[in-house]
């Protein structure tokens, strides 16, 4: 390969490549480490982590739609204390980055996770997942609430001590708008999207597939929404953006990355092509080849430029 | 040697109405299976169907893995469309196996279930007690290629077309009141299993059970295919992945409400 640079910056943080996994579709980075070499992705993004561990969702728990699939799992993880235990010493064998998504039920919660996460040898930058919950606000969800979003961000943000990334939800009416929340109580990057509220209906029992009756709708299906926002987003905030949402191939990372993602993560397409990733970097190091691209930070944004 | 691979179809035809049998041969030298393990299928490149399925093999030999499977849905009909030399991809093989066992043992065979044991019939011949149930004659699948390797075999059907018209649980019953001593090995639908499952339980007998629950990954990591399991830290049960704890569980360790399809 030519001498071109895949290398981004995101909050002070430098990846070797901008290609991440989505938390939730690449496990622990163990489950993929047979289908693929960790060492070249750009950073590990793990399943979202509690304070204590969770069971999760009844079952039935994911269904296939058009271009797409609704999960509701119900945010089923191991727990902070056996992750860092169990799964950590593994990851840190790897020379790639280890962001570690996490969420709470309270706003206790959160600080408490980040604080044990971000005092952990090998974590880089957390993930706050703020698309759960809140049990003290009447279950409210945290991102969906510009006032709730803020108090949670800047309390995680006092004792976060890497690099803060917020995953923002779809699920509201302005995402442009709650990225700024965020920005302004200290998150140090966003992710976008969330997955989109969504259902679908056995027609034979008349009751909704999905024993959690809504669920999250991901892949190619969401991929023009996710575009979206992101392009919006750029427009709105100073920090960087982490884009994701249905993306399948190089192409599809690219679209995010010239509409202003510094980084872009692979979810959904994990499940279909286990190598997704290591696909997805090839396909980059093509198409800057092709293009005579030195940098790919030239790229990067490449959509708001006239 | 990669558990992700290309592979390409060198057989597939019909066996009886509605049932396909599907060789395929992998591009690059492949993994050989254990009795019981799956892989997921894709037949299409487009997004719908976007995941892909998993499927129980049939039977494997030195390049070819063989897959006997029902027309179910949009997957099994985009599977079943595909023509010789067409190319697949697959992840597998995965998932745990059957226990061997030492001796003579007792097999439960529900429907498409069968497809799942002729792995084990052939890994252990001469020594099962087949307990073979369907709806009709036509899911009776295969009998040419089953028979062989059993010791004695049952059937039921719920028509009455082969057999004995009943469920096949009602015949392992009759038959564990003085063989509680063999291993059972199940796979059918759930309620069939869950029905081997009460009857083994009633009588002290072992059974494993080869559960089918809808999966993206197959691999563990989306956590979608779960079934509540009891352990030892866990007398109530938790979630245990189908993909990658199972497919095959000690049937008195399932938690049946809820459980598979």
């Amino acid at each position: 390969l030519s001498n071109h640079s895949l290398t981004v910056n995101i909050a002070g943080l430098d990846l070797k490549n901008p290609v991440m996994t989505a938390s939730g579709t690449f496990g622990y980075g163990e489950e993929y480490a047979d289908f693929l070499d960790l060492n070249r992705l750009g950073a590990v993004v793990v399943k979202g982590l509690s304070r204590q561990p969770k069971e999760g969702n009844p079952v039935h728990r994911i269904v296939e739609t058009p271009a797409g699939m609704l999960n509701a799992i119900g945010l089923q993880n191991i727990g902070v204390k056996r992750f860092i235990a169990e799964k950590m010493p593994f990851l840190r064998g790897f020379d790639t980055r280890v962001i570690c998504n996490f969420f709470g039920d309270s706003v206790g919660e959160y600080v408490e996770v980040a604080g044990m996460l971000s005092a952990t040898d090998g974590v880089h930058a957390l993930e706050m997942n703020v698309s759960c919950p809140n049990k003290q606000a009447g279950w409210c969800v945290f991102g969906t609430d510009p006032k709730v979003l803020g108090e949670v961000v800047s309390s995680v943000r006092k004792v976060c001590t890497v690099p803060l990334i917020v995953k923002l939800s779809p699920n509201v009416t302005s995402i442009s708008q709650m990225a700024r929340v965020a920005e302004d109580a200290g998150a140090d990057a966003v992710s976008l999207i969330n997955t989109i509220t969504g259902m679908a209906v056995d027609i034979k029992t008349r009751r909704p597939v999905l024993a959690n009756r809504i669920g999250g709708l991901s892949g190619p299906a969401i991929k023009p929404v996710a575009g979206r926002m992101g392009g919006e987003v750029f427009n709105a905030v100073k920090i960087p953006i982490i884009g994701m949402g249905g993306i399948f191939t190089a192409e599809d990372a690219l679209e995010f990355l010239i509409a202003g993602a510094r980084g872009v993560a692979v979810g959904t397409a994990n499940f279909v092509n286990p190598s997704a990733t290591d696909d997805i970097i090839d396909g980059l190091h093509r198409f800057l080849d092709a293009e005579n691209i030195n940098d790919i930070n030239d790229l990067i944004g490449s959509l708001h430029r006239s | 040697l990669s558990r992700h691979f290309a592979a390409s179809v060198v057989e597939h035809h019909d066996v009886n109405a509605g049932f396909r049998l599907l060789t395929l041969s992998p591009d690059t030298p492949a993994l050989p299976p254990e009795p019981g393990q799956f892989y997921m299928l894709q037949a299409n490149t487009t997004f719908d169907p976007l995941l892909k399925r998993p499927f129980s093999f049939f039977s494997a030999a030195d390049n070819t893995i063989s897959f006997l499977y029902r027309i179910r849905g949009k997957g099994t009909r985009a599977l079943a469309a595909l023509d010789t030399g067409a190319k697949l991809s697959v992840i597998g093989p995965l998932g745990n196996a059957y226990p061997l066992p030492e001796g003579d043992y007792i097999a439960v065979a529900g429907g498409i279930g069968i497809a799942s044991l002729y792995s084990l019939l052939g890994a252990v011949p001469g020594r099962a007690l087949l307990f073979w149930g369907a709806r009709n004659r036509n899911e009776l699948l295969m009998p040419e290629r089953i028979e062989p390797l059993v010791k004695t075999v049952v059937m039921t059907t719920d028509d009455g077309s082969v057999g004995e018209q009943a469920l096949v649980s009602v015949a392992v019953k009759r038959f564990l009141d003085d063989h509680a001593h063999l291993p059972v090995y199940a796979c059918g639908s759930t309620p069939m299993m869950k029905a081997v499952a009460d009857v083994c339980a009633e009588a002290g007998a072992r059974c494993f059970v080869s559960l089918e629950t809808y999966m993206a990954c197959g691999v563990g990591a989306c956590l979608g295919c779960v079934v509540k399991i009891r352990t030892q830290e866990h007398p109530q049960g938790t979630f245990r992945s189908v993909c990658k704890d199972g497919p095959v569980f000690d049937a008195s360790a399932v938690i049946w409400e809820g459980a598979g399809d």
